[in-house]
Formats: C-alpha cells, structure tokens, sequence
C-alpha cells in the first residue's frame, strides 16, 4: 500500500484546512472557497510560472509554521508563497491586508482608462470587480494617463494596450501552448508593453487563447468586437469533434437567438478556462450547426452575466398597492398609443433572449 | 592614519599588474588556502571574520555561504555583482580599476570554498572600460596558474568570465542579475527558491559585491579571528565608503569601522570637512536609496551619543531617528541644497530603473516622481505632502524586490525630517523658485529627552 | 552581418556558457552588433543577432528595449550622456547640462544636424565623487566644467575632420 501523505494543517482567516504539502496560500484558500479567497490578477494555475507581479493576492503570514512560528516580516504573494504545516495566514481578518490590497488597486487603476462603456470586457472583467470591491471611490492621480502607440496585431485579435495591467500571462500562454511566441513584454517600467515589435499579426493555431487568460479588456475578440455587451447573451456550453488533437473542443457559445456571437473556453469560478480551446473553434465555427449544444452555462463568477440570465433573481414584491393604501390608480394615458418604441403588438415574452432595437422593426 | 586592509598597498605604483601585486604578497592568501586548507576551513575562518555583505544588505557571508545546495553532479556557480549602480556609490570601480588582482584572488579563494568551477563577474555595462582591465588581469593570473586547471597543483579548476550589463540599476538585484546573465530582462525572480538552491540556470549560486568578495583576502591573510578585532561590536573590519556631493574631498576611503560621522566628514584623512566653507546640511551616508538624515541626527543619535561609521550606530533609532551604512555611499549636501531637489532626483531615478514588473513599484514610482516634481517647481499642494507619504507607504514592502523600498525610503526620511522645507516650497512658490530654504533648523543641537526616572 | 573576427568574437563569448545556454550571450553580442552597426540596433540586426544564437527575435527584442544603453533608435556620432542624478545634481550637473544645451543648440534627446554630436540625460553612472561627469563612448569624462566641455567638442569635431 502506497504511504499515505502527510497533509499539512493551515488556517487562513481562523478557517481551518489539510492540504498536500507544495500547495500555494492561494489555492489553500481555494480549496476553502468563498470570501477568504485573496483575488489574484496574474496567477493563472494553468499557466507555469504565472503570478507574484500584481500583488493584490498578498496576505499576511501571522504564524509561520508549527517548527517556526514567527510571523513572516512583510505580506506575502499568497498565489506564490506555499503552506507550511501550522502556518496561520490573515487575509481579509487583516487590515493591514486591506488597506494594502486598496493601494495595489488604486496603482493598477492608476493609468487604466474608464471605458468601461465601450469595452467589450466590461461585465466579465476582473479588473472591474476588483476595484468595486477592494477600490477606494476615486482616483488622487491628477496626470496624464500613460498612452502607447497603437499596434495591429491581426484580424483575430485586438489589443488594448492602455487596458493592460501587464500580468504577463499572454505571454506564458504562448510560450506555453504555441510553437513560437511573437509578442512580449518590450520597455521597462512604466513603459512596459504588450507589443510585437515589429508590427505583425500573431498567428498560431493556439493564440486565441490569450483573450480568455486576459484578466482586462487589454486583448479582446476582434470577430466580436462592438457587436453586443456580454450580459445581453445567452451562454450555452458546446462541444465539437475537433481535428485539432490538442485542442478539447469544448467550449461555451455565446448566443442571441440562433446568432453566435463569439466563442470562448469554459471558465471556472476563478475566471480560469477549464480547457484550451483552437482557433479553429474560437473565430471559424460561429453557426449552431457547427456545434453539439449541452445547455445553459451558468457563469459562476459573481457577474452582471449570470444576471441576464435571470438565475436566481426573485420577483420584486409589488409594492404599489401598499404604496396607495388600496386605492385603485386610474389610468390617465395608455402609452402605447402614442409610443413608437412601445408597441402593444409585439409580445416580449416571445422574443428569444433579451429584446433588441432590430426586434421592433416591421 | 586609521589601519588598513584592502587599500594597504594601493598607493604602490603598478600595483595593478600582475608581478607587482604578486612581489607585494599578492597570492598568498589563495597559495594559503589552497594548499593548506580545505574549503571547510576557509569557510570557517570567514564566519568567524564576522564580514557582512558590501553591496548594502549587510548579510553575513559566511552564513549566505553555508546555505548553498550541494547536490551531487550539479555545478555551483559564483557571481561577482559588480552593477555597481546605487547612487553616491562608486567604491568597487575602485577596485576593480585598481586592484583587478586582489578581487581575482578573492573570487579565486570563495571559488575554492564554494566549489565552484566557473565564476562570472556582473559588471554594469557603463563601466565599459574596466572589462578589458579585469580581463587582462585574468589572462595574467591564468598565465601564472592561478586559474584554469588544476591550480597550483591543487586538483581545483577555475574560469572566470567578465560579463557587462547594459544599463539597468535593477540588475544589482541579486535575482535580476542572474536573469540578466542568463541573456534575459532583468526581472527580479520571486523568491523562494533563493539561488543558493535555484540560482544561475537552476544551479546552486552564490551572489556577492565586489568588495565583499575582495575581503576575503585580507580575512585569511590575518585571520577570521584577527579581522574581528578590527572595527567596533558586529560591524567588523574595515569598509570602503565612497563619498561625494559637497565635501573638500571627494573619493573612495577605506576606514576602519570605529571612527565618527563626525571624523569621516570633517578630518583631513578623509572628506576634508564641506567645501566652499559653508556648513553640513544633510547626509544620505549610505547611498540613494538610505534615510537621509539633516545634520544633527546625523553627527549625533537620539540619546546623544555621537554617531559612528557602523552598522548599528548608523541605523541607531531605527527610521524614524536612524539611517543605514548601506552600500557605503556617502552623500553630503551643504547649506545651499534643496532637499526637495535632491529628493526628485532620487524619485525620478527609481522611476527610471523600476522593471515595471510588480504593480506597486511601475505605478507608484512615477506617481511619486510627478507629485515632487509639482511640489519642487512651486505647483504643490499642501496635500501632496500626504498623498506622497501614502504613495510611499503603499508601495513599501509590497514589491516583488527591494526596488520597491528603495524608492520609498529617500521619500519618506524626506518628509520625515524636512518636512518644513516641503511645505515651505508649498506654501512660497514663487521665492522657492529663486532661492533655497536654506540650513534652518536642521543643524540646531537636539534636545535630549531626559532619561525616565526609575 | 559580422566579419570573420567578430563571429570568432561572438563564439568565444558563447564557449562562455554551459552547451545549451547561449541566450546568455545576448547581451554581450547586442553590445558587439551596436558598435558595428552603427551604434544602434534596428529590427535587422536584432533578427541577425537572434538567428546567431537560435532564439527567437522576440526573445531579443524584448532584451534590447529593456537596458537603457542600447538605442533603439539612431544616434549621432559622438553622444553625450550627461548625469543628472543627485550627487552630480548637487555638484552642478544642471548648468553642464543647460551649458551643452546652448553650445549645440540641441534639446535634451536630441541630435545636432550635422548628425555629430546627441546630448542626453542619464540617471547615475557611479562617478559621484567626479562630479560632474558623462559618458563619451567607452570612457566617462569626469569633474566638468564649461572649458572642459568646449574642449571635448572640439575634440570631436577634430576626430570628425
């Protein structure tokens, strides 16, 4: 009978935990789940070497170990600091954790452009939840944000470099699963960024995967690009028998109607894709009958996403009777008849999806 | 004349040559432990010199020594950093310009006691000139079988390389300079693994300064033991202390680790006292990145008790009334300097060589360069004062490397101490524009807090 | 492409390294290519020096822009690298500056029309206690004063003739 191995007891936030030894703080925390879990830009557990440059995983180590119990002297990344047996970690029991998570924020937001409206990441990006949940109001940076030369990087793929938080992990996705990596990190410092250099588009039948591992709106679907906001489509996961032999072909569809408007990996509750997906998949199979469909996805992370889809989302009680104490309202004018957009002759509920301009026209 | 180690035959002409340095008892440290000590031995001796690491962190380096992984059949590596790049420090150019052989001998010595069969000295890539010296030295110390193979009959091999960086502070970073010579960007690693088990291509390595290394020469010279009597408490021997800014006599000093500030800045052996006749402002004695410190708390601590050129009399008080020896950086500023000035300089040269790998430090260093730059031209809130501080606090220990701190540092002891002068440029923006705020108050003698009664 | 001299060069810094770990040479062999190309690295000789080491041109454009002493751009003949950080602030680094500015006729980052002489700011070289100073080239010219800058154009312009 094989050994069995010793697991490593660790608490964070007074929660305790067993887990292998070689286990990182943050998926520790992971294997908890819920509030305690450090949020975490970078890291990318698919992705070898990711993590330890965004910083708003940091967490305090007020006990070392069980052998050695002194507190460690400053935060640690918890994405790259791994446990020790009788290690007690403060995550969001620490103020000091707090109140230096919300600095890391106000930096990463410090040079990103507000454009939320017009991105197409908005609704699914970390960033955004990020800083509604960890951020401080507004901003105290009274300069010029940081501007980049724009680049072309193909028809596929459409990047953002002011968006970029530099997390580098486009970087170890394609070092990682394509042949050749074309971009990189160019400049030092401030002046970092996501470039090619010498203007080309990236091609690889495995590039695609840098929109999904992008925690912000920094690289996008270009065959997507101002079509429609996430949370107006219905995501259904899918598969296909795909030719590509590393590639899992299973992905999630995103539909309005029969439309699909993109497709992209599945992704866990931490935003991870369960599975690489081709190219093939993401940016050429765009018609349902390409495509097996299971059903719904639910989007586990907290998102605007899962709101659409009307999951969990409870009838508001009518207040208006209360309101006017029993007294009937009396209509004074039927909107309909005078509304344009309003009309009584299209029945809403038997419009696929959430309803849209184009519906409406005769 | 205080005694020296390092510096002892300096003043010899020709000392930089082979032969001469040889005839001067040049080698004779390494003939010692190659041939009558085993690297065990050697270590011992070190430890027991009780010398702290030169590059600024002050880490003994018989115990940095002692934590290299020995596994079997994998090469261990030595690497000289010599990216000398910390501002107000310019002590190993010395060195290496001067005295190419004695840091030979030193890598040489630490070689043999690390096991190390090849070693690579990390030059910043602006001293361009100085890889032909070392090299020609390393040509002449192999032509005289001090390296290559089976060394002095020993049975141990030895290559050293010279390899030049090409501009980048960072790379002083024990993990970036690895990276870098590894032909990579030099992005500090995260740390663990530390390179005496992970270092240069995943081979156990030890990274030491310069000067540090070259130590290890007198040390076995004279002895651990004897070394150790050298200097005052834990900070051992001599230390070379480069000194620059408004002084009479600027330059590199070895001294003895048991002389005053107040000797160092004002004694004809070494500064020569403030040039032009005016009087001591402030100090940052330990190069950019350490606290600096206005007059009065430099020459005397908290409690008093006049400030040394150690270790801890140095950082005596912590930050809030202390500084650091650090690299040995000695920057002196007279009565007419701007602190604020100073201060931006600083700031913008930590912005300039963040990596912009880490969020706090890519951020929050340019942040801080533009809040002072307002601040210094006469557009400065009183606000921007605090915002500064909490930049600063924000970014302190929250990086990857200790770039992150060094940039705070300077910031925060400026505020710290000249906080009047901050808010002076504030508050007069268009007199600060014409003129200096001036000495003020930061020579006047402190008051001592009578000690509390029993 | 390099001359037979120089490709022994670039061989000998590669026998430097354990077989396999020829990207460390990069820099050393992107300092040998600016001086021979110019004095400065265009995607060209990026992509030569890449296929001289196998690795890809990303791996040393990415190297390139990170160390401030390689121009990415083309520079004059003789460039001047003033320092400006504080100790050399504090010695008067700034009149040397504004002085060269004057003398040129150029702005900081830029080139004088006759293509000779490029006036830049740097941040520290460790010669603090030669301040004021610069780089010229492989040497730095230490302790200036306004004489002693007029003198190293002069001497420039000599070398040009």
């Amino acid at each position: 009978m094989a050994e069995e191995k010793k697991l490593f007891k660790v608490k964070i936030d007074g929660i305790p935990v067993e887990v292998e030894p070689g286990t990182t703080i943050l998926n520790a925390a992971r294997q908890i789940g819920g509030d305690i879990v450090p949020p975490a830009m970078c890291y990318y557990s698919k992705l070898q070497g990711s993590g330890g440059k965004c910083r708003t995983c940091l967490v305090k180590v007020s006990k070392g170990s069980e052998a050695d119990p002194r507190p460690m002297p400053k935060l640690v990344a918890s994405c790259r600091t791994t446990v020790m047996d009788g290690m007690e970690v403060a995550n969001i029991t620490s103020p000091e954790v707090l109140e230096a998570r919300k600095g890391v924020v106000e930096f990463l937001l410090l040079n990103h452009p507000l454009d939320c409206p017009v991105c197409d990441q908005a609704g699914e990006c970390h960033l955004q939840d990020l800083g509604y949940e960890h951020g401080a109001d507004g901003t105290r940076y009274e300069f010029k944000r940081r501007e980049f030369e724009k680049i072309d990087i193909g028809d596929k793929i459409q990047l953002h470099m002011t968006r970029c938080i530099l997390c580098y992990r486009c970087v170890f996705t394609a070092d990682q699963l394509t042949e050749t990596r074309q971009h990189g990190i160019l400049g030092r410092g401030e002046a970092s960024e996501i470039s090619t250099y010498i203007h080309k588009s990236l091609d690889n039948e495995f590039i695609g995967n840098v929109i999904d591992v992008c925690p912000v709106g920094a690289l996008t679907d270009k065959t997507f690009r101002f079509k429609n906001r996430v949370w107006f489509l219905k995501p259904v996961d899918a598969h296909r028998d795909c030719e590509n032999p590393k590639c899992c072909g299973k992905t999630v569809l995103w539909l309005r109607g029969d439309e699909v408007f993109r497709v992209t990996a599945r992704k866990d509750k931490y935003g991870e894709v369960e599975a690489f997906i081709c190219d093939t998949c993401r940016f050429d199979k765009k018609e349902t009958k390409d495509w097996i469909v299971e059903g719904p996805r639910k989007v586990d992370r907290h998102s605007v996403i899962s709101q659409g889809q009307y999951v969990g989302v409870h009838k508001p009680k009518d207040a208006l009777p209360e309101v006017l104490d029993g007294r009937q309202p009396k209509l004074m004018m039927n909107i309909h008849n005078i509304s344009q957009v309003n009309r009584p002759e299209i029945d809403l509920s038997r419009i696929e999806g959430p309803a849209h301009s184009d519906d409406f026209k005769n | 004349m205080g005694r020296k180690l390092l510096f002892d035959k300096a003043h010899i002409e020709n000392i930089r040559y082979y032969d001469v340095y040889r005839a001067n008892g040049g080698y004779d440290s390494a003939e010692k432990a190659l041939k009558s000590m085993t690297p065990e031995l050697v270590l011992e001796e070190v430890k027991k010199s009780g010398l702290r690491g030169r590059g600024g962190a002050g880490f003994p380096t018989g115990l940095k020594w002692s934590f290299i992984a020995k596994p079997e059949g994998v090469p261990r590596y030595l690497v000289c950093n010599a990216d000398e790049s910390e501002p107000g420090t310019f002590k190993d150019r010395y060195l290496m310009e001067f005295l190419p052989h004695l840091l030979i001998e030193g890598l040489l010595i630490s070689s043999y006691t690390l096991g190390a069969n090849s070693c690579y000295i990390y030059i910043r890539g602006e001293y361009a000139w100085i890889p032909d010296i070392l090299e020609e030295a390393i040509a002449d110390a192999k032509k005289n079988g001090w390296l290559g193979k089976n060394i002095q009959g020993s049975g141990f091999d030895l290559e050293i390389y010279v390899q030049r960086g090409a501009g980048a502070y960072i790379c002083g970073e024990e993990t970036a300079l690895i990276e870098s010579l590894e032909g990579k960007r030099g992005n500090p690693r995260i740390k663990p693994p530390f390179p005496a088990v992970k270092g240069l291509w995943d081979c156990p390595t030890v990274v030491n300064n310069v000067e540090t290394l070259a130590t290890v020469v007198p040390i076995l010279r004279i002895g651990g033991e004897e070394y150790a009597k050298y200097g005052i408490g834990k900070s051992t021997g001599t230390k070379l202390i480069s000194a620059c800014g408004n002084i009479n006599k600027p330059g590199v000093y070895e001294i003895e680790m048991n002389i005053s500030v107040e000797e160092f800045i004002y004694s004809e052996e070494y500064c020569g006292g403030i040039a032009n006749g005016k009087r001591l402002k402030a100090c940052i004695p330990g190069g950019s990145s350490v606290p600096i410190l206005p007059a009065n708390l430099l020459l005397k601590t908290a409690k008093g008790e006049p400030r040394m050129m150690t270790y801890e009399s140095l950082s005596d008080g912590g930050f809030a009334t202390g500084t650091m020896l650090g690299s040995g950086g000695f920057i002196v500023l007279d009565e007419d300097q701007c602190i604020v000035k100073n201060t931006l300089t600083f700031a913008r040269f930590y912005h300039h060589e963040s990596c912009g790998q880490c969020s706090p430090c890519r951020e929050g260093t340019g942040w801080m360069e533009r809040v002072l730059k307002n601040i210094e031209k006469g557009k400065g809130k009183m606000s921007d004062i605090d915002l500064l501080w909490d930049i600063q606090r924000k970014i302190e220990g929250n990086t990857i490397c200790p770039l992150g701190d060094a940039a705070a540092w300077p910031v925060a002891a400026a505020i710290r101490h000249f906080r009047d002068e901050f808010e002076w440029h504030v508050l007069n923006p268009e007199e600060s524009q014409v003129r200096n705020f001036g000495l003020a108050h930061y020579a006047d003698p402190l008051e001592i807090a009578a000690p509390a009664a029993v | 492409m390099f001359s037979e001299e120089k490709l022994n060069k670039v061989k000998e810094i590669i026998a430097r390294y354990p077989q396999g770990k020829q990207k460390s040479a990069l820099l050393p062999v992107l300092h040998l290519a600016q001086e021979e190309f110019g004095g400065w690295l265009s995607a060209e000789t990026m992509d030569y020096v890449a296929s001289l080491l196998q690795i890809t041109p990303i791996e040393v454009y990415e190297v390139a822009t990170f160390y401030s002493m390689f121009n990415m751009k083309p520079v004059g003949k003789h460039v001047f690298e003033v320092c400006h950080t504080g100790p050399c602030m504090l010695r008067g680094s700034d009149n040397i500056i504004d002085y060269i500015k004057k003398k040129l006729n150029i702005g900081v980052g830029e080139t004088t029309q006759d293509g000779l002489f490029t006036l830049k700011t740097v941040e520290c070289l460790g010669a603090c206690g030669y301040a004021p100073m610069m780089q010229l080239g492989k040497h730095f010219r230490e302790h200036l004063t306004p004489e002693k800058v007029d003198e190293i154009i002069n001497e420039c312009r000599a070398k040009a003739n």
